[in-house]
């Protein structure tokens, strides 16, 4: 087989297709951010450190900086642009930072509500300190993270009791 | 920071990876990508040739065998190995390794095989493996081949893997199902990699000795060691904290490295501590204790 320089890819990005003809090189977060304008997702360290950049691929968070781009070729991508409703309205885990105060600059807010997303969906009894643990994978230099707790805590109780 | 530039192949059939190690100059095999992509991201390594193996088949399973031990695919993810019920039933400890094994995110990506492949010393896989003896399975142009991990390990971050050659499962021999087995690491963050590590199983008899022991420092020296001398020294005796404490004082003095953090002296200070800790998690396991919960 021979090697490629460039290469089509389709993907699915919050549920709709999207392509593009890229570089091997460029990485999933590059593509996200460059190529489908989608700068939501944003890149701290570029070398999986931080955490700002997770994505879901197939529903589990990844670092979007330690993927190429042409891997996630017929993939499902989720990105933060994809929790807040069609009308803009956010959803209940966005609500909740926003009411507790779980965001300053907002730099690493999107990598964390991806996460969060991701453990909402496997396991909906979460502790706190489940919580904690989960959210060891992305840096927030602003809030001293107990924001970020108290808003995914509350998030929780919110959505148990739609359940 | 982006990649430099190289050419890309994810073939589906391992035959096809062999045939591009074999005529390829200047190439990485590229699995989970969790030390891969930074490394090319700093531009550590400048690959002419990266070969995807995610999408190769029959390197992602979990196999139990008749025997009582595992293999496990190369391309396993950390996370599988989380949530398997045939890991924490087996080797409990990979599960507990596993679980210091950086973050949700990085785990679900990153392979066992990329792990064992890159032979970080303070990889906490890597010192797993060590302590279970796990031998792993290398296929070439002529075949398969099978290497213990005490000879798959030349030095520093250097697999006896040739330049023709995959990583494609790893094999975990069977341990008594009533053995205890620990795992303890000393980092700044959770999550970091380890700068001390231990990792032990322990099989004891009704009157409380020692009938089977192994004990793995990771982090410690250029590659994780294991402790033969101490390992045969506990033997027959009765296994308590102060057996463990008087004997693990003997890894004060093993080889240590030096880096830019951290001093060798300091790793020694930390090597008997983390080596009666893994002991002592061992021993209240054996006979069957709780596992930690997957997170
Ligand atoms: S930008 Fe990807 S982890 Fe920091
Ligand atoms: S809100 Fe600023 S880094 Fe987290």
């Amino acid at each position: 087989m021979t090697g490629a320089s460039r290469r089509a890819i389709k993907l699915q990005v919050n549920g709709k297709p999207h392509a593009a003809e890229v570089d091997v090189r460029l990485t999933l977060a590059d593509c996200l951010r460059q190529e489908f304008k989608l700068t939501g997702t944003h890149l701290g360290c570029e070398h999986g450190v931080c955490g700002a950049c997770t994505v879901l691929l197939d529903g589990q968070s990844v670092r979007a900086c330690l993927m190429l781009a042409v891997q996630a070729d017929g993939r499902a991508v989720a990105t933060v642009e994809g929790l807040a409703g069609a009308d803009g309205k956010l959803n209940i885990l966005q609500q909740a930072f926003k009411d507790h105060h779980g965001l300053q600059c907002g730099f690493c807010t999107p990598g964390i509500l991806m996460t969060l997303t991701e453990c909402f969906a496997d396991k909906p009894d979460l502790t706190e300190q489940d919580i904690r643990v989960a959210l060891s994978g992305n840096i927030c230099r602003c809030t001293g993270y107990q924001g970020i707790v108290d808003a995914a805590m509350d998030a929780l109780r919110k959505m148990r009791s739609l359940l | 920071m982006k990649p430099p530039p190289f050419k890309y192949y994810d073939p589906t059939a391992q035959n096809e990876v062999v045939g591009l190690l074999s005529s390829l100059e200047n190439l990485k095999l590229l699995a989970g990508g969790q030390s891969l992509l930074p490394m090319l991201n700093m531009r550590f390594v400048l690959p002419d040739h990266v070969v995807d193996l995610n999408r190769v088949a029959g390197l992602d399973f979990v196999e139990a065998d008749a025997g009582g031990g595992l293999r496990i695919g190369a391309m396993t993810r950390q996370r599988t190995l989380e949530f398997s019920a045939d890991v924490a039933a087996r080797a409990p400890l990979i599960r507990e390794a596993v679980l210091h094994v950086g973050h949700r995110q990085t785990r679900n990506r990153g392979t066992l095989g990329g792990s064992l492949s890159h032979l970080d010393p303070a990889a906490e896989l890597v010192t797993a493996a060590v302590a279970l003896d796990a031998v792993v399975a290398l296929r070439g142009p002529a075949g398969l081949r099978q290497l213990a991990m005490s000879e798959f390990m030349l030095g520093y971050m250097t697999p006896a893997t040739n330049p023709d050659e995959m990583l494609v499962s790893v094999t975990f021999p069977a341990l008594p199902a009533a053995h205890g087995w620990g795992f303890v690491e000393f980092a700044r963050r959770h999550g970091d990699f380890a700068i001390a590590s231990a990792a032990a199983t322990l099989v004891t008899d009704a009157q409380g000795r020692i009938s089977k022991v192994a004990l793995a420092l990771g982090g410690i020296g250029v590659v994780p060691l294991r402790m033969p001398e101490l390992e045969t020294g506990l033997l027959g005796a009765v296994a308590s904290e102060a057996l463990f404490a008087d004997h693990c004082r003997a890894c004060a003095t093993v080889e240590a490295m030096d880096d830019a953090l951290v001093t060798a002296g300091y790793r020694q200070q930390l090597a008997p501590v983390m080596a009666r800790r893994a002991l002592m998690a061992a021993l209240q396991r054996s006979g069957g204790g709780a596992a930690t919960q997957p997170h």
